[in-house]
């Protein structure tokens, strides 16, 4: 498999460290249900067949966090980004929705 | 000497006559010609029975003339060159080459062991399975001794391969698998479009079923037409071709698994040379143009050596300029085969009959048998073959079912072709079934895969050609490439038509499906009558296609058999796929260079020339290499020389490379606030000239890891971490930055491998320092207390850092300068140090010094336990978000039975305490119920003078001075210890403060 990093361009997959679903987010710990949301944060995982989003770390190459959009049935990759933007972005989201 | 290739037709042929070589064939010498495989050369002098079959010790020959063959296995070389298994087919041969016959005992030609074809009812299918039922003892004792000596395969060599494998990357716009017509007309296409190609053939010569089939395009010979295409390719600056290289494997993305046989085919490489070399092939798209395996069809001792596919006899005819016998008898169920009778007849052997299952064939054939006088039998079939150590006839059954037999001593049989699917289904891609050519062809592809000629199904050579120029062409453009398609260069004529047919009922004789496994029509039944039905449970029932040549001669006959028996459609019954390798990868050329010491890196300390120059005694720690300890002359164990070190630094001053820990740089506004955050306590409050130690969580709330943070600034902190985390820990803090805290003014820098660091720990310490760090500095512990730190110059000018930190309990500190001032620095360190008497010491002191403190390393922080655990609960701040907070508060977590940090000493003070002993009640049994918890780390205290023990016991601070036992199963010994406080040696810590 390979992976078109957005900082080094196009490299295989023993470059990277594969995390997990980046659909899932680190839930605030002054919440009420603090307990269960780390739960579900920490072990809960869907088992997706068709398209996911999963975390890769650019371990031998720039050390960026990546969403890499990969489909687990084909290992197909549509789409790659730094991780901090999406983060970024869901932010400005969370904090613009009233 | 026996007579010389009588075998070898003058005029055929590709092979050089001009280059003789000479080989030995179970240490017989013969010779060949350069061009031949060590499979021509045998047949060329007359050698048909090359081993014996694995499992009933068949004779065996030469099915085939590629990598499918299932029967021709030999073993190559000698002594640590021995290579088993290798298909003659296959071998290239060279002068010199020594090849064995294998599975046979004594001697090939008489197999006592062939006796197992007498005992076959145990030997059938499912007998594995069927014998484990029986007395287990039975099992180990007597049968599998003797099944492991009867069925079997080549040896192994027993010394270290001698030879040097390789790896390398390659990278293109198109791959061509296969240089057959379709492959070399889609490399043509997309070449000369612009696109960047890479054809690859397993072969030494490329050419495909051209080398072997008598073809005329555009007015030349195939051969001729090959060999122009070749050599145009071969012109070209953007084509790479790469001969005796097989495609084992297709995975994601385009990338292939190749391997390239660069020095197979001479007796030992050349210096410097790799015997073959690993590749990694990364194409934007690839053209599978890898042709197609002819099935043999199934027929009572269709084993028996002298039967052979039609398209080897082809190919040794026409490749090889060899003969495969005198008589021949074809015997196929499709039009291809016919083309044999004028190669036999121009090999100057007798056409004796041409047998074909179909009951008309058509005029072209029938009349072309005529005019060769040969007999024509339709809509019949050969039964069985005759004779034992070689054909002798073919029993001839006839539609009506009249019986006859034919004298002859080779059967070219052809049950139609498979193409070659396997790399299209390494994906998950699943072949299709074709009813119109018998045959499964290539299912759903990647978009970058494409699949050309015989490969796909189109089985003549002008269809391999449009296949090729439109796939090549298509390939180039999916690359940018504007390519028009190529004129297709003008064939003759060919006739293709196949009508299914797989085996022959009325054969009297063993009739094999499998001939690698020795799997037999009849193993087929019984899996079907014992319900073993479904295509895996047929496979695993009767080993069919499991072995070496992964079913390619035998899948698709099997499966067929299986669908007549059961009554329904052969892709009702199920569909053939593989997994890579496509043929068998040697382990030397995928492990290449990392074998031995190159398996992994090894990272040298800053000390490590100036540690060797000492005597040290190095330790692999993780990639690193450390020193252990540093011996004196006279000393008799490295417990005295741990010892001494120990005492030395506890009353003087000893030196330590602890450049290992990892460190890390982090910098930015928010600094402090993204150290709150990964470390349980807090950070931000540290004052600048401060460290501090601190532990951080996985998010689950168990401990990760420890190690100090330094602040040099109000945004600029260096943070260490233990050596073995170092990666993982900067993962990690990328991961909260990137991910959890984008919003956060804060960036890591790694910079382990860019400070040398040393720890300088005894009373003398300072007094040493003192002559090394550069004025106005001010080492004295009014100005530069415990916990303290500071960015100095040392040695004159040189840039560095000083820590007042303490590992080992005494008055210590870390510096630090560039790592290329590491050896300066420690040779400084050590001879500005001979007045105080300063020794280096090495992990092992290292280690003692921090278990009679009771400091926490790696074989506490396992990942099992928790910051509570570990008796660091209270460092945990409250007033702040951590990692793993939430979750350390989980029940399970803050049981107050779960198993602590605390200390242990023997009763019996001579005693040797056991790292990984278990607790168990002074009074208790040694059991699983009964434990309370484990040893994890001990050493013997100098100080002390006994033996000291770290663990972890449940409610151990309630258990102060209780005796319990310390059970180390694996050495047989128990201990009584006693439960003490988990720090033996300046308890107060008053020595660090001085
Ligand atoms: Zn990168």
């Amino acid at each position: 498999m390979r992976i078109n990093c957005p900082f080094c361009g196009e490299r295989g997959n023993d470059e990277f460290s594969y995390l997990g679903d980046a659909s899932v987010v680190r839930p605030d710990a002054s919440a009420p249900d603090a307990a269960d949301a780390f739960y579900a944060f920490a072990y809960e995982r869907r088992n997706v067949a068709g398209p996911t989003q999963e975390l890769w770390y650019h371990s031998a190459g720039c050390h960026a966090w990546l969403v890499v959009t990969r489909d687990t049935r084909t290992h197909e990759i549509s789409d790659v980004k730094p991780a901090q933007d999406i983060a970024l972005e869901r932010q400005n989201s969370a904090s613009t929705t009233p | 000497m026996t007579q010389s290739q009588t075998f070898r037709v003058s005029g055929l042929g590709l092979v050089d006559r001009t280059k003789s070589l000479d080989f030995t064939f179970d240490g017989v010498p013969y010779t060949g010609y350069a061009g031949d495989t060590l499979a021509s050369a045998l047949l060329a002098n007359g050698i048909r029975l090359v081993g014996r079959s694995f499992k009933y010790h068949r004779p065996r020959g030469i099915l085939t003339a590629g990598s499918e063959e299932p029967n021709a296995l030999v073993e190559l070389r000698s002594g640590a060159r021995r290579e088993p298994n290798t298909r003659a087919t296959v071998a290239e041969l060279y002068e010199g080459l020594e090849a064995k016959s294998q599975n046979r005992f004594p001697s090939l030609s008489f197999d006592l062991l062939s006796v197992n074809g007498l005992l076959s009812p145990v030997f059938s299918a499912g007998f594995y399975y069927k014998t484990f039922m029986w007395p287990a003892a039975f099992w180990e004792k007597l049968y599998e001794p003797i099944i492991r000596r009867a069925a079997g395969l080549g040896s192994a060599a027993i010394e270290p391969d001698p030879d040097l494998y390789d790896k390398a990357n390659a990278f293109c716009d198109v791959l061509v698998i296969g240089s057959g017509p379709a492959g070399l007309m889609a490399a043509l296409s997309a070449a000369r479009a612009g696109a960047k190609v890479i054809v690859v053939d397993e072969s030494f010569a490329m050419g495909g079923r051209l080398l072997s089939d008598v073809r005329s395009i555009d007015g030349k010979s195939g051969v001729d037409w090959a060999n122009a295409v070749v050599a145009e390719l071969a012109a070209s600056p953007r084509v790479r071709l790469m001969p005796r290289t097989t495609i084992f494997g297709a995975y994601d993305s385009g990338t292939f698994g190749a391997v390239e046989r660069v020095a197979d085919h001479v007796a030992v490489p050349a210096a410097g040379e790799p015997r073959q070399r690993l590749w990694h092939i990364v194409a934007k798209h690839t053209i599978v143009a890898q042709g197609s395996t002819e099935r043999p069809i199934v027929f009572g001792n269709n084993d028996r050596p002298g039967v052979m596919l039609a398209s080897a006899v082809r190919s040794y005819i026409n490749r090889f300029g060899v003969a495969p016998g005198q008589t021949a008898v074809v015997f196929s169920n499709n039009d291809d085969a016919a083309n044999t009778i004028d190669d036999l007849i121009r090999a100057g052997m007798t056409v004796a009959a041409l047998v074909d299952t179909r009951p008309i064939l058509p005029p072209a054939i029938k009349s072309k048998a005529r005019k060769h006088g040969i007999r024509v039998f339709e809509g019949a079939a050969v039964a069985d073959a005759i004779g034992g150590q070689r054909v002798s006839g073919a029993r001839i059954v006839a539609a009506y079912g009249t019986a006859q037999t034919i004298s002859c001593d080779l059967i070219a049989a052809s049950g139609g072709f498979n193409p070659n699917v396997q790399v299209t289904t390494h994906l998950g891609g699943r072949s299709q079934w074709q009813e119109n050519l018998a045959a499964f062809v290539p299912g759903t592809l990647p978009k970058w895969m494409a699949v050309a000629g015989a490969a796909n199904g189109s089985f003549s050579t002008s269809s391999c050609l449009i296949d090729g120029a439109r796939t090549g062409a298509e390939a180039a453009a999916a690359c940018g490439f504007a390519a028009a398609v190529a004129t297709v260069p003008s064939t003759d004529d060919e006739l293709t038509e196949v009508s299914a047919f797989w085996h022959v009922e009325a054969a009297k004789h063993k009739a094999f499906v499998d001939q690698q496994n020795d799997v037999t029509a009849a193993d087929i039944r019984l899996a079907e009558r014992e319900g073993f039905r479904s295509v895996e449970h047929l496979k695993r029932y009767t080993t069919l296609g499991m072995a070496t040549d992964q079913g390619k001669t035998s899948n698709v006959n099997g499966l067929a058999m299986m669908a007549e028996l059961t009554n329904k459609s052969i892709p009702a019954t199920g569909a053939t796929s593989a997994r890579p390798p496509y043929t068998p990868v040697s382990l030397g050329v995928l492990a290449g260079e990392h074998r031995e010491k190159h398996f992994k890196p090894t990272r040298l300390t800053p000390s490590h020339d100036w540690a060797k120059e000492r005597g040290a005694v190095f330790v692999e720690t993780g990639m690193w290499l450390r020193a252990q300890y540093f011996p004196k002359s006279g000393e008799r164990d490295w417990l005295e020389t741990v010892n001494r070190e120990v005492k030395t630094v506890r009353s003087g001053v000893g030196v330590c490379d602890v450049s290992t820990l990892g460190k890390i740089e982090v910098h930015g506004t928010d600094a402090g606030k993204f150290l709150d955050r990964v470390y349980i306590n807090m950070m931000s409050t540290l004052g600048v000239g401060k460290a501090r130690y601190g532990m951080m969580l996985r998010e689950d709330g168990v401990a990760m890891d420890d190690g100090t943070a330094a602040r040099f600034a109000d945004d600029r902190y260096f943070i260490t971490t233990t050596t073995a985390n170092a990666i993982k820990v900067l993962q990690h803090l990328e991961l909260c930055r990137q991910w959890h805290w984008p919003d956060l003014d804060v960036q890591l820098f790694p910079v382990s491998d860019q400070w040398a660091q040393y720890s300088v720990a005894g009373p003398r310490a300072r007094d040493l320092l003192a002559k090394i760090v550069d004025a106005p500095f001010d080492i004295s512990n009014a100005a530069f207390p415990y916990m303290a730190c500071a960015e100095i110059t040392a040695l004159g000018g040189i840039k560095a850092r000083i820590y007042r930190l303490s590992f080992s309990g005494e008055l210590a500190y870390e510096i630090a300068v560039p790592a290329r001032y590491g050896d300066l620095l420690i040779r400084r360190l050590m001879s500005e140090g001979e007045e105080f008497g300063a020794i280096p010491y090495g992990t092992e002191a290292l280690g003692v010094m921090r278990i009679e403190k009771g400091h926490v390393a790696g074989a506490e922080l396992n990942g099992t336990t928790t910051a509570a655990d570990l008796g660091l609960g209270k460092m945990a701040s409250t007033k702040k978000d951590f990692v793993g907070r939430v979750l350390a508060q989980r029940p399970g977590l803050v049981d107050p039975d779960r198993p602590r940090l605390i200390g242990f000493k023997p009763i019996d003070t001579a005693v040797r305490l056991r790292g990984g002993a278990h607790f168990i009640g002074k009074d208790e049994e040694p059991t699983a119920q009964n434990d309370q918890g484990y040893m994890t780390s001990v050493a013997y205290s100098p100080m002390l003078g006994h033996w000291v023990g770290l663990g972890l016991l449940a409610r151990s601070e309630a258990r102060m001075g209780e005796i319990l036992k310390a059970v180390d199963p694996v050495r047989g010994e128990s201990t009584l210890v006693q439960v003490v406080p988990a720090a033996f040696y300046d308890v107060e810590g008053a020595r660090l403060r001085v």
